[in-house]
């Protein structure tokens, strides 16, 4: 039976039909790690066969983990040294909710260590390569995850974003990346990064099956209390009602410095929107470079406090094995958070947060979502990063002011650029909103199948 | 104590709360006796991914001591994390308050005396060092555990004072029954901030008074050596001050054998310990409705049942004072007296035959469980049945009385004379006589009716 390329919906069905079994499907990934993942590198460690006789939503549906999620009795790195040989003796909640949900686990996905940056490089166990050009970063800090989905060694992957950390790999990887809204799903268990911005979220094939696994992942959880109460919506179901007339907004501020080809990509998806009957809105909102300057400073001081617990006095190594990026925003977060200096850092952004809450709160009364590119270019070259300061934070410019506000946001796949390298769309939604950014993708995806993009990348893979 | 000096002391006191689990996690708060390191989780041992869910009890149990600290109650608090390195703190933080404590700006009065309350506030107990000859060892059995801590404006100038104010604190808290205050235990733990400063006359005590260094005085395990460390400091301060020196800001232990205090760390740098709003909980608001029904938990504090005991039970302020020390003992007090006031047919007079003189049920009572006649491990019934049988007639040798009374007569002929002319007293004091010759020997009842007779 041809597999490749099928979404988790579909293997679903063939399993429920019993046309292939578990143990099957999961021989069959697991065989195309072994094929694929030498020169991709995006696990870290790959697991064998475990039967799962858990009957839920995604029974026997292989899926990989980022790295960062406790896995019980299974190694979790967060692509660290610091933890080279940690061993959670508990699950994330997220990994539970799978688990009870029926999936075999396929392994843990590289990541930029403690989630660190933009494009997978600085993973102590080296760099996972792009699935579209090796010689290319995939993204990050989810690469791993993003590469596994788009070379189909995973059906879908659990990647987690602090800001941009989904939906970078997941647009310059050529997939889809949902970062649904903070307090949506629980963090518990997930090694923090930036605490007041981290969300936990599906990379996909299809729209459909980031609904899915959303559902599954999502919902309050006891342990983890910036959880919402707020209901979980049944968003297969949202996806497929038939809206029109949505207000798009668009925002100017999105699309300044955007490289050529890309830009062309995003303004024939704009187009493809409005054929769909939505109405698209010029709007204004505050420049994002202020959301860098906003991110930087609490993610870091954050960092700094998240990354103390690695004192060396547990687990497997030392301090000296803290890569350079982390020491690097270890030192800032402790410079701004440190006696005379907090209130010049670190409560001036949080105000500063506050206003770009506002400002979205304010722009979501006229418009149903926002769209806007994800990336300003296109997959970057390996070893690039190396010659921009802040690269995550630039490269992920327009990521972050969804991320600094909370707000639910999805990349989805708008064309290749004149490299041939996969464009990312990204639409944001109102806060717990992700009935609305969902249906739209999936309307987008109906019209446009994203422009071929998802299949020639699993093609490229067979 | 020389007198061109005046001591300033403030207070910081921990108290372990005896909720059921611990502060941000679900293992047992109760930690003593467990093998070391069985009662622990991925978030008291702050391993990574896990994340802190406060426990809302030991939120209401500071809102309640604050209250009866009479705090104001912040509408808004949230959690800070404070950041240090050492092994006990699994997480290189300590997630407390900083500068929204749930409770702030409170007051304390101890007999006649107020003392101000800067601050009351919640936050969580780190785990246990054992040093073990060249190792040290980490039970993490009580990271975790709820710690309120209660900060005091450096009100005190004596030893005296403070030792009131805490064994008052002490009472208040096992009131509220939100902890055990055990010092011994640790439940319970103090450290005193103390300097000195030349006195300046007539002058009150102002803040920017204060003296330009602190000393902290940690490892006190009982209220009289917090006296004895702060009396120690207090002339070793004087002492450096006459010689033109200024004390070292540090914070010492104190030797409870050698009755001195000694440097442990200077403090001469501030830390730094970089607090900021803890990402992982959400701030808190509390409603006034919220805060009503909290307050509606606390219970009559002692300095309330004192007045109400002298007022109502007409019994001596100090035998109130010491009966309402231990709330169990109060509780206990007051449900014996509905008991033994039923036994209608006792009189009070017999209840005295305890060798008790005056003529009241419960400052009776009162002085039987003080004295320690009868145990208040009882029931209130078992109780008031052991009353009763000790409140029984005693055997009274009748010749051995008349005797008594026939001398009594004879040497008393001033008093008998004032009883011919109806003085009841006179009659009293003759019974008293009587009894005490007897040495409490004899039932009450018959003496007085062999007098009567005899008096006639």
């Amino acid at each position: 039976m041809d597999l490749l390329g099928k979404s988790v919906l579909d293997l679903k069905q063939l399993i429920s039909k019993k046309e292939i079994s578990a143990d099957e499907l999961f021989k069959y990934f697991h065989k195309r790690i072994i094929n694929h993942d030498q020169k991709l590198k995006a696990f870290i460690t790959v697991l064998n066969y475990e039967k799962n006789n858990n009957d839920g939503e995604l029974s026997g549906i292989p899926i990989s983990l980022k790295d960062n999620y406790s896995t019980k009795k299974i190694r979790t790195t967060a692509s660290a040294k610091v933890l080279d040989n940690y061993i959670p003796p508990y699950n994330a909640t997220v990994t539970q909710k799978l688990l009870d949900a029926g999936i075999c686990l396929q392994g843990k996905t590289n990541m930029d260590a403690w989630a660190h940056g933009s494009s997978t490089e600085t993973s102590d166990y080296g760099a996972t390569r792009n699935p579209w050009d090796i010689n290319r970063a995939p993204g990050g800090s989810s690469g791993g995850a993003a590469a596994a989905v788009s070379a189909y060694l995973s059906p879908a992957a659990i990647g987690s974003e602090t800001a941009g950390s989904i939906r970078l790999p997941a647009a310059w990887s050529g997939v889809i990346g949902l970062k649904p809204t903070y307090g949506r799903v629980s963090r518990y268990g997930v090694i923090a990064m930036g605490s007041s911005f981290d969300c936990p979220g599906p990379i996909t094939l299809t729209v459909e099956d980031a609904a899915l696994i959303l559902k599954v992942i999502a919902g309050h959880d006891k342990y983890d209390a910036t959880t919402s109460p707020i209901a979980v919506d049944d968003y297969q179901t949202e996806i497929k009602k038939p809206r029109q007339h949505m207000s798009i907004g668009i925002a100017d501020e999105y699309f300044e410095g955007l490289e050529d080809s890309l830009k062309q990509k995003i303004s024939d998806s704009i187009k493809v929107l409005e054929k769909l009957g939505h109405k698209i809105k010029k709007i204004s909102l505050i420049p994002p470079k202020y959301a860098i300057s906003v991110y930087t400073i609490l993610q870091r001081a954050e960092v700094s406090s998240n990354l103390s617990r690695y004192d060396g006095i547990r687990y497997a190594n030392d301090r000296t094995y803290f890569g350079a990026e982390a020491k690097r925003r270890i030192m800032l977060g402790t410079y701004t958070l440190s006696y005379g200096y907090y209130d010049a850092f670190y409560k001036k952004a949080q105000k500063v947060r506050t206003l770009i809450i506002e400002d979205f709160n304010r722009a979501f009364k006229d418009v149903d979502v926002i769209v806007a590119p994800t990336t300003p270019i296109t997959a970057l070259k390996l070893g690039e990063f190396e010659k921009y300061p802040f690269f995550g934070e630039v490269m992920d410019i327009l990521n972050e002011p969804a991320a600094v506000a909370g707000i639910p946001a999805i990349s989805i796949p708008a064309g290749l650029d004149k490299n041939n390298l996969p464009v990312g769309l990204q639409i944001m939604g109102k806060h717990f909103d992700e009935k609305t950014i969902l249906n739209l993708a999936y309307q987008f995806e109906k019209e446009t199948d994203f422009f071929g993009v998802i299949k020639r990348g699993v093609k490229n893979y067979e | 104590m020389n007198r061109k000096y005046q001591p300033v002391i403030g207070l910081e006191i921990h108290v372990e709360l005896k909720t059921k689990s611990k502060m941000f996690c679900q293992c047992k708060a109760d930690y003593f006796n467990e093998k070391p390191n069985s009662n622990t989780c991925p978030v008291c041992l702050g391993l990574p991914g896990a994340l802190p869910v406060p426990n809302k009890k030991a939120i209401d149990w500071t809102i309640l001591i604050g209250k009866a600290l009479n705090c104001t109650i912040n509408n808004q608090s949230k959690f800070d994390r404070k950041h240090y390195f050492y092994p006990d703190l699994p997480k290189g933080y300590q997630i407390s308050q900083y500068d929204e404590p749930i409770a702030s700006k409170g007051k304390f009065r101890v007999q006649n005396l107020e003392f101000r309350i800067t601050r009351v506030h919640l936050e969580e107990d780190t785990a246990k060092l054992i040093h073990a000859g060249n190792d040290t060892l980490v039970n993490f059995n009580r990271s975790g555990v709820p710690l309120v801590e209660i900060v005091t404006e450096p009100d005190f100038d004596n030893s005296d004072d403070v030792k009131k104010f805490l064994e008052e604190l002490q009472v208040i808290i096992r009131y509220l029954g939100v902890s055990d205050a055990d010092m011994e235990r640790g439940t319970m733990r103090l450290e005193p901030n103390i300097s000195v400063k030349l006195k300046v006359k007539n002058e009150k005590l102002r803040v920017d008074d204060l003296p330009k260094y602190k000393v902290e005085v940690k490892n006190i395990n009982s209220f009289r050596f917090v006296k004895q460390a702060i009396d120690y400091e207090i002339i070793r301060q004087i002492e450096l001050l006459e010689k033109g020196e200024t004390p070292k800001q540090e914070t010492r232990g104190f030797d409870e054998k050698k009755v001195i205090t000694y440097s442990q760390r200077s403090k001469e740098e501030a830390h730094d310990y970089r607090y900021f709003p803890e990402p992982d909980i959400p701030p808190m608001t509390f409603d006034g409705q919220y805060l009503d029904k909290i307050f509606r938990q606390i219970p009559e504090l002692p300095q309330a049942k004192i007045q109400r005991y002298v007022k109502d039970f007409k019994i001596k302020e100090q035998d109130a004072f010491i009966i309402t020390r231990i709330p169990t003992l109060a509780v206990f007090f007051e449900s014996v007296i509905p008991n033994l006031k039923s036994q209608t047919c006792l009189p009070a007079r017999q209840v005295s035959k305890l060798n008790l003189k005056i003529q009241n049920y419960e400052q009776n009572l009162a002085n039987i469980i003080i004295n320690k006649k009868i145990s208040t491990n009882l029931s209130p019934s078992e109780f008031t049945q052991k009353v009763l049988s000790l409140s029984k007639p005693k055997k009274t040798n009748l010749k051995l009385l008349d005797t008594l009374i026939n001398r009594l007569i004879e040497v008393n002929q001033k008093t008998v004379e004032d009883y011919k002319k109806g003085k009841q007293n006179a009659l009293m004091f003759l019974v008293g006589q009587v009894m005490k010759e007897m040495k409490g020997k004899a039932d009450a009842k018959i003496v007085i009716e062999r007098l009567r007779i005899k008096l006639h």
